[in-house]
């Protein structure tokens, strides 16, 4: 298992679901992946992506304009049909 | 036993995709949703930066319709390939500057070219006869089937027993029968059927699903074009096309003008790429200078910030300007009286 980073900031909604997924769809499954981003959008996106995907939002923050949320990858890969 | 039928469904976020996706759904059929970014949707982008919309809770239509039904959504950034969409329209623009009929065949093009590297079986879309004036008319349905190359694996479950029967149907991997025959521009049958599924809640969209059929809109993306020497455009160009007050005092520069502090805020996320001014002895916006401005330009843009600002009815105004290479200068200016700001400025 291993814990990334993804730095989203300045995108605006959805960009930071679209490079969370993309990047996710890299990771192993139990892998970790804090993405950082400040559109307040995607303290909702990122986790309603989450759901609907099979991952898990471990942990949200917010912290002077900013958003943190870190994701543990689901055990089957969005792309994978 | 048979081999469970796999569909792709194009999820814009509104009420329509959202009953057809449902319609398939229910015929066993296994269902995913896919929702393309251009850089033009309606996807709460001003939510997330005019300050009186960040308390109302902010979703994104896609990812809420696909949790919804309960299924999976993949979304795709097509920002770039889009330019050529909404730059060169085979088919032209509708009532502002929506490509539509060339922006459908592009997305169940995309569609197609998704299902084919998933091993997926069809493509389904929410499209209506007779719903929307250029994209969904009889004579043109058959066109977005034909260029996008999906042809008879494009199913629309709202109006399909209008339409010759596709693939999926004379397949048997969907019963037609159950499928439904809406046609025109009334919404009382998809308000009706969402009651039904005990839908409520959905985003309810006006004109369409993207900023391009938005009047003023189109008029700042016209006006962005003329005054550049080509059409290309980035993703910052027409972010900001949504965001402030635009003022075009002359050909060669263009203002943009935060109208209150989420605004500006979003307008800050710039500083790095444009000239800007700010206001200091008052409370006031952020002004982006798009273009070079000569000494009396600046003048000019100085009091308009200045008009801007709390300061307006002062007699003089402190403004500072920013340039690029971090250095700055402050100017004392008579904001512009409100009659000054002339008409023709507004883009
Ligand atoms: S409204 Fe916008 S997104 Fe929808 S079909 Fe027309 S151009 Fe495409």
């Amino acid at each position: 298992m291993s814990h990334y980073q993804l730095d989203t900031r300045r995108l605006l909604c959805p960009m930071p679901v679209i490079r969370t997924q993309d990047k996710v769809q890299q990771l192993q499954p139990g892998d970790r992946l804090t993405v950082v981003a400040t559109d307040p959008g995607a303290l909702n996106d990122i986790p309603a992506w989450c759901r609907i995907n099979g991952h898990r939002v471990v942990e949200v923050s917010r912290a002077e304009g900013e958003v943190l949320v870190e994701i543990e990858v689901g055990p089957s890969q969005p792309l994978d049909p | 036993m048979n081999k469970q039928r796999k569909a792709i469904a194009l999820i814009s976020g509104g009420l329509d995709s959202m009953l057809a996706a449902k319609l398939i759904l229910d015929q066993g059929v296994q269902v995913e949703g896919i929702n393309f970014y251009t850089g033009f949707c309606v996807e709460g982008h001003t939510h997330a930066i005019r300050k009186k919309d960040v308390q109302k809770q902010k979703r994104n239509n896609a990812l809420w319709v696909a949790e919804q039904l309960g299924i999976k959504l993949h979304i795709v950034d097509v920002v770039e390939e889009y330019k050529d969409v909404l730059i060169h329209p085979r088919h032209g623009y509708g009532a502002h500057m929506n490509p539509c009929l060339d922006c459908k065949i592009f997305m169940v093009k995309k569609a197609m070219e998704w299902i084919e590297q998933n091993g997926f079986d069809f493509i389904i879309t929410g499209e209506v006869i007779g719903q929307r004036p250029m994209s969904q008319r009889k004579d043109t349905m058959p066109v977005v089937a034909h260029q996008s190359g999906a042809d008879d694996r494009l199913l629309r479950p709202l109006c399909a027993r209008n339409l010759p029967p596709t693939l999926p149907e004379r397949e048997g991997w969907v019963e037609r029968e159950q499928l439904l025959d809406l046609s025109g521009r009334s919404r009382k049958p998809q308000m009706a059927l969402a009651a039904q599924y005990g839908f409520t809640d959905y985003a309810q969209p006006s004109g369409g699903c993207c900023f391009l059929t938005d009047e003023q809109y189109s008029r700042k993306l016209v006006d962005l074009w003329e005054h550049r020497s080509s059409r290309d455009y980035t993703l910052d160009d027409i972010m900001l096309l949504k965001v402030g007050r635009h003022l075009r005092p002359a050909p060669h520069f263009k203002l943009v003008v935060g109208r209150e502090e989420g605004e500006n805020n979003f307008l800050s996320g710039y500083r790095k790429e444009f000239t800007h001014l700010t206001v200091e002895s008052h409370m006031g916006p952020l002004v982006l200078v798009d273009g070079e401005l000569s000494a009396a330009d600046l003048e000019l843009a100085a009091r308009i910030a200045a008009r801007y600002s709390q300061g307006r009815s002062a007699e003089q105004v402190m403004v500072k300007v920013h340039y690029l290479d971090g250095s700055e200068c402050e100017l004392s200016v008579a904001p512009l009286a409100g009659h000054e700001i002339a008409e023709a400025w507004q883009v």
